[in-house]
């Protein structure tokens, strides 16, 4: 019953969700302010609505309701109620339930907001809105019912259904399948809302656009109202991304946190538009260059969204040429195929009013140095897209399926990442409109002289491997001109102020969060950056079957085989074996690790969980790959040293203070823009 | 003069991620084969990267802890999508292919740990390459196991 009223919600969500598109696009062009209003409300009614149809999945999911396919294919008995509940986005439908959830709850978070001066803009966002949120709820309806039930038809053969089906009988299986193990880790439970909250974010601005676009008002409205919106998707775009790498990192056992497969690409490349159009839209508030670039960005992003989306839900991992997989991908490609031509289309239409207020001039100007920025993120985009399709591309011209590898990506990509780090360590310096090398020279040659120290002492102490060279060098460079900026603004208002250096420090940040959070997020890019310069140039492995007593060694590290452990959770249903090591550095004991195998029962697959001692310095790393049980043959380990990396998950939490800081509301947000308007096209004047 | 020096500037730029991009592909391509195709590929086979794709046949599972070696054979699966769905989808072609004898094999050698998901009727996916003596030998081992988290629906189940 529970089944078929959650479905039931579903379908009148998803015809409430058309209704307010016609009454939009009808409010609009007959100027009644009222059917707007009517659409704005229906709006309103799809999140609770949404809700209700989720917490109807969710108590099926809890209750153990195996009737339910869906219940059945993602929990089982044994697993823990909140297990249960992450279950929601535990395969394709529920997935596909919660995005709308999302979008539901976006939109009228977005439509709640306060519209007196852009009232134009309203309809259109709703329309933008509900066509996607009717789109993902048509999926859930037509393809991947979440709610559809297990039938046994009069032939004998069991499938689900809708609706029962003449001469069945329902089918309740006793036990689910249960969630994959190595999903049940707290990074993967979080990972994927975080993916999709950053995913459904970038609707919001894109649906800005497109009413701007459509209203004619091509002014930078659309991109103001919106800043805060790109931020967060941003960051939780980010977030997610790097608890993948977490994720990957502690469970899958193969002591890397990235692997260039289309699945990662998937959620990477609109990250990369997404990046582009963080630092392009500066250009269009501050210079009124840039307009059709914007769009152009945030139409993609859109596009890229849809298309992740697709990606990481339709298990065609490994398998790129493999499209069709799934019942929805044609319904995806449709979708994305029409809103990207409809949204280009409407651009072109509205091309000429969106020409750039002012020429750019300087090649070392910071506008032309953003666009560099954006040219060099939109060739990562090429280059990793280009990946994803070589199979398709080269299987259509010579017949023959060829795909690349990670090496790929590695080396088409590096060049590319050094020439954004270069960027961001003299974009900083440079001046709106015009800039020459002679001032630029003056601003950075401090720093490069002490980037340059650094790296000659850590050519003596740590490295002679130039690729890392090269890297440390330019995240020396970009730390130390970052400071250099805090530095300089913190003792400028000192002087003015007459505040402590501390005191000035944080009114400074404060008065200026999109600039300092920035820069402080460009700190944390770079700390990522050691850490992963050194586990992609570092790491280190061995391995080796010992006794217990004896011992494996690397890198100055000692590891010696104290123990060994074997029993059963019986309210789990695992199986744990697990070994004690004593890992010694210069003959001290360090710590001791505990890797271990579960072995689940209900799915018979093993998880290989790594006893991992992490420092700033290095990762000790280490795998219990195989064992015999009471034998004098002993258990093997794989034992790696990854040097560095725990600047990358460092790093990232830098970055979630930089973006808090840059996305925080200011007190007065309207009144504080203008301003930094007006000066900043002062100075250029001045210039 | 403003203009040209831009439009200078974008072609250079162009110009080198269209190199970097022929340039890594032509490095690092991997064929896709399947086991017959493999067999048939001749000399060609032995100095191309190849992704293999097989299903694993359990009873050939051999490790070797002393030196982390793993050996396994894989059974001839199609490596075409719609081929697959037509014989009724990826688990009942990774059946198939284990339980029949007459099917082309290939003896498979890869040095690492033992991978959790490795078990009779997963599908293997390796990068590597053909040795001479007709062994692939797998740099990079990948497993699908369909059986358990997606397929349709079990027989297990108890009407009521």
């Amino acid at each position: 019953m529970l089944a078929e009223f959650g479905y039931g919600v579903l379908v009148v969500t998803f015809l409430l969700a058309l209704y307010s598109v016609g009454a939009a696009i009808f409010g609009y062009v007959n100027k009644s302010a009222a059917l707007v209003e009517s659409a704005r409300r229906s709006m309103l009614l799809t999140f609770p609505l949404l809700t209700v149809a989720a917490l109807s999945l969710i108590l099926l999911l809890v209750r153990g309701d195996f009737n339910v396919q869906f219940v059945y294919e993602v929990t089982s008995r044994s697993m823990p109620t909140y297990l249960k509940i992450t279950a929601w986005w535990g395969g394709q439908a529920g997935s596909l339930l919660f995005w709308s959830w999302l979008m539901s709850a976006f939109a009228s978070a977005a439509t709640l907001r306060k519209w007196d001066r852009d009232q134009e803009f309203l309809p259109w966002v709703i329309v933008v809105a509900n066509v996607t949120l009717a789109f993902f709820l048509a999926l859930n309806i037509l393809f991947e019912n979440p709610f559809a039930r297990l039938y046994q038809t009069f032939d004998g053969n069991i499938a689900a259904y809708t609706f029962a089906p003449a001469n069945s009988t329902p089918i309740t299986p006793a036990d689910g399948r249960g969630l994959n193990p190595l999903l049940r880790h707290p990074g993967m439970i979080i990972h994927p809302p975080m993916l999709y909250l950053g995913f459904v974010a970038y609707v919001i601005p894109f649906a800005f656009a497109i009413a701007a676009l459509v209203t004619g008002r091509t002014d930078d409205r659309w991109i103001r109202v919106t800043r805060r919106w790109s931020l967060w998707a941003w960051l939780f775009l980010s977030f997610g991304l790097v608890l993948g790498g977490r994720w990957a990192y502690d469970v899958l056992g193969w002591g890397g946190y990235w692997g260039w497969d289309p699945v990662e690409i998937a959620a990477f490349m609109p990250w990369l538009t997404g990046t582009a159009f963080l630092h392009s839209v500066m250009i269009q508030e501050k210079r009124g260059m840039l307009k059709q670039w914007n769009m152009v960005l945030i139409i993609l992003t859109y596009a890229l969204v849809i298309f992740g989306t697709f990606l990481t839900r339709s298990g065609v991992l490994s398998s790129v040429h493999a499209f069709a997989q799934s019942a929805i991908g044609p319904s995806f490609f449709v979708f994305i195929g029409v809103t990207f031509v409809t949204s280009i289309g409407l651009l072109i239409h509205r091309w000429a009013d969106l020409k750039a207020e002012a020429e750019m001039k300087s090649m070392l100007s910071r506008e032309a140095l953003f666009l560099l920025n954006n040219l060099l993120f939109m060739s990562v985009l090429v280059v990793s897209f280009w990946g994803v399709i070589f199979p398709l591309i080269s299987e259509l011209f010579t017949g023959q399926k060829v795909t690349v590898g990670p090496p790929f990506y590695e080396r088409a990509n590096s060049p590319l990442f050094a020439a954004l780090m270069f960027l961001m360590a003299i974009a900083p310096l440079s001046a709106w409109g015009h800039s020459t090398v002679q001032t630029l020279g003056r601003a950075i040659w401090k720093p490069a002289i002490a980037a340059a120290a650094i790296t000659v002492v850590t050519f003596f102490t740590y490295t002679q491997n130039w690729i890392a060279l090269i890297g440390f060098f330019l995240v020396a460079l970009v730390v130390l001109v970052t400071l250099y900026e805090f530095w300089r603004g913190a003792r400028a208002r000192q002087k003015t102020q007459g505040e402590n250096f501390f005191s000035a420090l944080a009114h400074l940040t404060g008065k200026n969060r999109r600039r300092y959070g920035g820069y402080i997020i460009h700190i944390s890019m770079m700390l990522m950056a050691i850490g992963i310069l050194g586990i992609e140039l570092f790491q280190t492995e061995t391995q080796g079957t010992i006794q217990v007593g004896e011992s494996l060694r690397l890198q100055g590290y000692e590891l010696v085989y104290r123990d060994i452990a074997q029993w059963d959770d019986r309210s789990t249903n695992v199986n744990y074996t697990r070994a004690v090591m004593e890992v010694y550095k210069n003959d001290q004991l360090v710590t001791k690790l505990h890797p271990r195998t579960d072995y689940y029962y209900e799915a018979q697959q093993n998880m290989t969980i790594p006893g991992v001692r992490s420092t700033m310095a290095d990762d000790v790393y280490v795998l219990l790959v195989d064992w015999e049980p009471a034998s004098a043959i002993g258990a093997t380990f794989k034992l790696y040293i990854n040097p560095l990396v725990n600047w990358l998950w460092v790093g990232s939490l830098l970055f979630l203070v930089g973006v808090i800081i840059a996305a925080w509301p200011e007190k007065d947000p309207e009144r504080a823009t203008v301003r930094a308007t007006r000066s900043a096209r002062q100075t250029s004047a001045a210039d | 003069m403003g203009r040209s020096k831009f439009i200078l500037g974008g072609f250079l730029i162009l110009a080198a991620v269209v190199y970097l991009i022929y340039s890594s592909t032509l490095e690092n391509q991997e064929y896709f084969s399947t086991v017959e195709e493999l067999k048939t590929m001749g000399d060609s086979a032995y100095d191309r990267n190849l992704r293999l794709s097989g299903a694993v046949i359990g009873d050939t599972i051999q490790y070797d802890p002393q030196t982390l070696t793993l050996t396994f054979e894989v059974a001839h699966i199609p490596g075409d999508f719609a081929e697959v769905e037509a014989q009724g989808g990826l688990a009942e072609v990774l059946r198939v292919a284990v339980a029949d004898p007459t099917r082309a094999r290939i003896k498979v050698v890869h040095v690492g740990p033992k991978p959790d998901l490795l078990r009779s009727e997963a599908e293997a996916i390796m990068t590597g390459h053909l040795g001479a003596d007709g062994i692939f030998y797998a740099d990079e081992l990948l497993l699908k196991c369909p059986t358990k988290y997606e397929e349709a629906v079990p027989e297990q189940v108890s009407g009521n």
